[in-house]
């Protein structure tokens, strides 16, 4: 078996994740004191730490979003069902007897069909349903002036925001594991470092 | 014996007015500057020392009054609006009729019948019975108020009036009250200092500190810790900075309060803005974070900013039993005790307190409006009488979560009739209360002075009295720290009707969530072992 090295993840992709990657683990834990699961900073300060790794975040976002439409890597996240019943099949049953991946990546598809589907998951449902709370809980003063005053309940806010923090941890943890799954056990996580893949 | 029957007139107002003065005096060695507080009548634009109508013999405070209303035209009608001479106040919400004359307090109970002691702190003289004329303008009592010496007086017994000739106080005790100068009072008068509102307001319910727990003694010299806005060192309010004062009527009552204030701090010129309001100067967005301004939502300013109430050695009254009155000594004597801290713990002729010092205030929705038994009202016993309700809910705009104090005890009440009642306490006659210690007999007495029937049967009742806390504000630094509310057992834990981050949440959502979490971890741990022990076979 031969070893290619591709180039997927560019500088600026790269940073991206990594700075994110920080950022969310770190409002995951202060949020969760936040919250009340345990006491870690102290309330006070999780709270204004959590509030500003939220603004770096957008402003990482602001950033990351410009990058995706300019650079056309927005259409990574297309989700197509192509190979979707061989990925499932891989991790289920091909990987346990050393089967090769099914999925090659390529410079124009870096994701395989599951990771394309997880990712828009992540950006089109779990991402807003943090951000659209998370501002509301942010602004919970101004929403007489909103007008939206009567029409949210800060208790469902923190529900939903709580929620999507339960369901990005989980995620999280989903997405850790699934790096071992490449070439070798710490493929993946190279490449999201150096930028170049190793493939079968 | 008379020196005992004497000593036995003692009165609620009594043990005040003594060690009113005793503080003050033992506090502030030069009367004439210290006692002025920040209000010094040196900034006057007049002398009344120079004044000929005020340089002579007075043999009574009606004829200092009378003195006072040749220039001061207005001042006695004035006077006569206010509650300091009414004694009475309708909530301009519920149109309920309270105020001292009409309300059942948790203290002394009520004045009606005992007259002559509780009008020590009216500011009026001869307000003896029901027949009190309240249209006679020379009996509005003017040097309460206004005394620039320190020297003015108003012992219990009297309706209202100084010390006219030197007096044993109190009767039997063998210390003796001179009788007060009111040509020297007249010439010194001055805008209100600290000293003169709190002769009465410091030692309400009896006692130094009793009544309130966010004012007593102690703020006439108080430290930056204690207040910041009195500190004496510091900006050195007086009382009547906040409670501004027009036309005599004085701003910032506790029967009907601001308790939900928004906006901009007032700017000179508007009138129609309460000062006695925090808002007044300091809007209701004082905060350089916005996420503390936030809380002026939901919290008043005193929430955070008076942690405690009653931070000094002083302390304040929690619970006043009157059930344990007339429980007399083993010689059947008047018995009294002190607690570990020198306040008064048990009275035969009044039963038995309890106090504290550095009170952890209760907190309530409160929209401004109380709601106060008086006299006459139904009660439902064996359930506490609610003396005193702050109104408010979660759901109303105009309400925030206060500090209050509450105060408990237990008082008589007509078994029958189902009525709080109306005793005689003071007083040297046959039915007083303190003077006999027959509860039958000072009912009786009381009941009937109020108008009210008395079916002869009484027995005593469980009463709470619930009252913002305002004063005291304590500097920044001591304020409320986040995490004493925002936890699962803070302050505001027994709080409905708002989501608070660390306190509240959905159960369901958190045993969702972290099972999915936990199953999640547990997958990749399965599928990861699987993958190792495959290898190792392959390997």
């Amino acid at each position: 078996m031969t070893v290619e090295r591709i180039y997927v993840f560019k500088k600026f992709e790269r940073f991206w994740h990594w700075s994110q990657a920080l950022l969310i683990i770190f409002m995951l834990l202060t949020g969760f004191e936040v919250h009340g699961s345990y006491h870690l900073f102290g309330f006070a300060d999780a709270v204004a730490m959590h509030t500003v790794a939220a603004w770096t975040l957008v402003g990482l976002w602001v950033f990351a979003i410009f990058w995706h439409f300019t650079t056309g890597e927005w259409k990574q996240y297309i989700p197509t069902t192509e190979k979707v019943v061989a990925m499932m099949q891989f991790y289920s049953v091909g990987i346990f007897k050393g089967a090769p991946h099914p999925y090659r990546p390529t410079m124009l598809k870096k994701h395989n069909p599951l990771q394309r589907l997880a990712y828009l998951g992540v950006l089109l449902f779990i991402g807003p349903l943090l951000w659209f709370t998370g501002w509301f809980y942010l602004f919970f003063g101004d929403w007489k002036a909103w007008g939206v005053d009567g029409l949210l309940s800060l208790e469902w806010v923190a529900f939903f925001h709580t929620a999507g923090a339960f369901m990005m941890l989980a995620f999280l943890i989903a997405h850790i594991y699934l790096t071992t799954t490449g070439h070798t056990p710490t493929s993946h996580i190279k490449a999201m470092i150096t930028g170049w893949e190793e493939v079968d | 014996m008379p020196t005992i029957r004497r000593a036995l007139l003692a009165t609620c107002g009594a043990a005040v007015m003594l060690t009113a003065l005793s503080a003050f005096a033992a506090a502030s060695p030069d009367p004439t500057s210290s006692l002025n507080g920040a209000t010094s009548s040196k900034k006057s634009t007049a002398d009344h020392s120079k004044f000929p109508e005020l340089k002579r013999k007075f043999k009574t405070g009606p004829e200092v009054t009378q003195a006072c209303l040749v220039c001061h035209t207005e001042a006695a009608k004035q006077v006569q609006h206010t509650k300091h001479w009414t004694w009475q106040s309708a909530d301009p919400k519920t149109g309920q009729v309270r105020g001292k004359k009409n309300i059942i307090n948790n203290y002394c109970t009520s004045v009606v019948s005992n007259e002559k002691d509780c009008m020590a702190c009216h500011a009026g003289y001869g307000w003896k019975d029901q027949s009190f004329d309240f249209s006679v303008q020379k009996n509005v009592d003017c040097l309460i108020c206004h005394d620039g010496t320190g020297t003015y007086r108003k012992l219990p017994g009297y309706a209202g009036h100084p010390v006219y000739k030197r007096v044993e106080f109190p009767h039997g005790s063998g210390r003796f009250v001179d009788a007060v100068d009111l040509g020297k009072v007249a010439q010194s008068v001055q805008l209100p200092s600290r000293s003169n509102c709190g002769s009465c307001h410091f030692f309400g319910g009896g006692a130094n500190g009793a009544k309130h727990g966010d004012m007593d003694s102690s703020l006439q010299h108080p430290e930056h810790y204690l207040d910041v806005h009195m500190a004496e060192k510091g900006l050195n309010f007086s009382c009547i900075t906040c409670h501004a004062t027009n036309s005599h009527e004085i701003t910032g009552s506790r029967y009907n309060v601001e308790a939900a204030r928004t906006g901009d701090a007032a700017i000179r010129g508007k009138t129609d803005a309460n000062p006695a309001a925090c808002q007044a100067c300091h809007s209701n967005k004082p905060h350089h974070e916005a996420r503390l301004n936030q809380h002026t939502e939901k919290i008043a300013c005193q929430t955070c900013h008076i942690p405690e109430f009653a931070r000094n050695n002083i302390g304040t009254e929690l619970s006043w039993d009157w059930s344990k009155a007339t429980i007399m000594g083993e010689d059947g004597k008047r018995m009294m005790r002190k607690d570990s801290a020198g306040r008064r713990a048990f009275d035969s002729q009044k039963g038995e307190w309890k106090w504290e010092s550095h009170v952890i205030p209760e907190y309530r929705w409160f929209n401004g409006t109380s709601t106060y038994k008086v006299i006459g009202d139904k009660i439902d016993p064996p359930k506490p009488v609610q003396l005193s309700v702050v109104g408010g809910g979660p759901d109303d705009a105009e309400s925030r979560i206060w500090p209050t104090k509450v105060h408990r005890g237990k008082q008589p009440y007509d078994t029958v009739n189902m009525t709080l009642t109306v005793q005689h306490t003071g007083g040297e006659d046959a039915t007083a209360l303190w003077h006999n210690y027959d509860w039958q007999k000072a009912i009786a007495t009381g009941m009937k002075a109020a108008g009210l029937p008395y079916s002869g049967k009484y027995d005593f009742v469980e009463t709470e009295l619930t009252w913002p806390i305002t004063h005291m504000v304590a500097p920044k630094e001591d304020a409320l720290s986040c995490a004493q509310c925002h936890s699962k057992n803070g302050r505001l834990k027994d709080i409905e009707g708002i989501y608070m981050p660390a306190r509240d949440g959905s159960r369901w959502l958190d045993i969702l969530g972290w099972t999915l979490a936990l199953l999640t971890l547990i997958g990749v741990l399965v599928h990861g072992a699987i993958r190792v022990v495959n290898s190792r076979k392959a390997g």
